[in-house]
């Protein structure tokens, strides 16, 4: 189910904006996370991409694509596509996190 | 961040065979102030007794119908807390203020969380209030020893009662409490004696998503985590023993925390290792947020977390409780310090 339900992440502290200018603090705040999701996917070959601002386009190095809603579809889908766990304590993801590679 | 108090609070009470939580429920429910209880039972083993007993008590009692709710009928237990929810609509009950539910004493509670918490239904008009687990001050350090159910329910409390308090020796009580207090050092401790009314403003009201006290609560457990997290791995834990792969730590953050990056991390944490991440809880101070955001979760489950408006201490830092199973301190510290680096 896309858009049905809010996931906590999305929950972000408020900064106080309404209208308009909330919309864009929205869209803002959903480039940065796609982008800083991208850094941690370049690690397995996968690509994430905004879908119309409600969904994300995850895509494998072979052009497989699947849509998913939040974080938690996220990290299923790519542990489909890849058949193994995306694991944050993994050394060697760290270090490339740590040195920007 | 949604307005919790238009939720109605599930608290679980969950402990192992023989630990006292129905006595514990029935003694809560006698409290004037907590007359306004729903209660959900289920009818395994000794809920024959429990049904009776409870009944004389409160009225308003759904008896789930297949034997153990928390691992084989989640299907059932939703099915009954919308009944009661849709009976208190309809104006046939009176119009409870909390719900109590007592899970059998082999329950693993976590089943029961996700079905208040994740249920599409369930979570618009409910939220999780709090686990409260009762140890039996008896016999607890033998479950604990031997039935890795009762350390999950440890791991996973609020609010942790040992009762029979007075027929145990002092020196059996004060182990059994320090055992306790390492597996789970966010966890109230409070003790209950045979003859014991238990504190019923600590455990069923006033839980950690309250408006009004929220602040208050998460002083509470940030204090005694600090206080026995960080020593747990002093703590003489025989090799067999279920919970000596379980261990506690509280990670202390100079850095403000970006909050997408964060969730980036915990999200793909608990994907991975949430069961053997038994419980988070966190205060983080969050870039450009006004005021602190508690964090908490169970294995995969995590409450909406909560803005609170000020600081409940001088202490401005990001501090977060970690129960884990088999994941060393410094693997959660180095991988949460490089993603926060991406923000």
């Amino acid at each position: 189910m896309l858009g049905g339900e809010v996931h906590w992440t999305d929950s972000a502290p408020s900064t106080g904006a309404q209208g308009s200018a909330a919309a864009r603090t929205r869209r803002v705040e959903r480039l940065n996370r796609v982008a800083l999701i991208n850094a941690v996917l370049g690690h397995y070959g996968l690509a994430l991409a905004d879908w119309q601002g409600a969904s994300y386009l995850l895509t494998n190095r072979t052009g497989r694509t699947e849509i998913v809603g939040d974080l938690t579809q996220l990290w299923q889908a790519a542990e489909r596509m890849l058949g193994r766990r995306c694991d944050p304590l993994d050394p060697t993801l760290v270090e490339r996190l740590e040195t920007g590679a | 961040m949604p307005d919790s108090a238009a939720y109605i609070p599930v608290y679980v009470i969950t402990g192992f065979l023989g630990s006292g939580k129905t006595t514990l429920l029935q003694r809560l429910l006698a409290a004037s102030e907590l007359s306004d209880t729903g209660v959900l039972v289920n009818e395994f083993g000794e809920v024959g007794l429990d049904h009776h007993l409870l009944r004389r008590v409160d009225e308003d009692i759904v008896l789930l119908q297949n034997g153990c709710l928390c691992c084989t009928i989640r299907g059932d237990l939703s099915a009954a807390i919308r009944d009661l929810y849709g009976r208190r609509e309809r104006g046939e009950i009176a119009p409870f203020a909390r719900l109590a539910i007592e899970t059998t004493g082999l329950a693993d509670p976590v089943p029961i969380l996700a079905t208040v918490m994740a249920e599409p239904v369930i979570r618009h008009h409910f939220r999780l209030g709090r686990v409260i687990t009762a140890v039996d001050g008896v016999n607890g350090m033998l479950h604990l020893d031997r039935q890795p159910e009762s350390v999950k329910q440890v791991a996973v409390a609020d609010r942790i009662v040992v009762t029979k308090t007075d027929i145990a020796t002092r020196g059996a009580i004060r182990d059994l409490m320090m055992r306790l207090h390492h597996l789970n050092p966010t966890a109230t401790l409070l003790a209950m004696t045979i003859d014991g009314v238990p504190d019923a403003a600590l455990l069923l009201t006033a839980d950690l998503d309250h408006p009004a006290a929220g602040s208050e609560e998460v002083q509470r457990w940030l204090t005694l985590a600090t206080a026995g997290a960080n020593d747990a791995g002093h703590h003489d834990h025989g090799v067999n023993r279920h919970d000596a792969r379980i261990h506690a730590f509280c990670l202390t953050l100079d850095q403000p925390l970006d909050w997408t990056a964060f969730g980036i991390w915990l999200s793909m944490l608990l994907h991975s290792r949430g069961t053997d991440v038994l419980r988070v809880k966190g205060l983080l101070d969050v870039s450009g947020a006004d005021g602190p955001v508690v964090i908490h979760g169970v294995q995969h489950l995590v409450h909406p977390p909560v803005h609170l408006p000020a600081w409940p201490d001088g202490d401005r830092r990001t501090r977060l409780v970690f129960i884990v199973r088999d994941i060393a301190r410094a693997e959660i510290e180095r991988s949460l310090t490089a993603f926060n680096c991406l923000g």
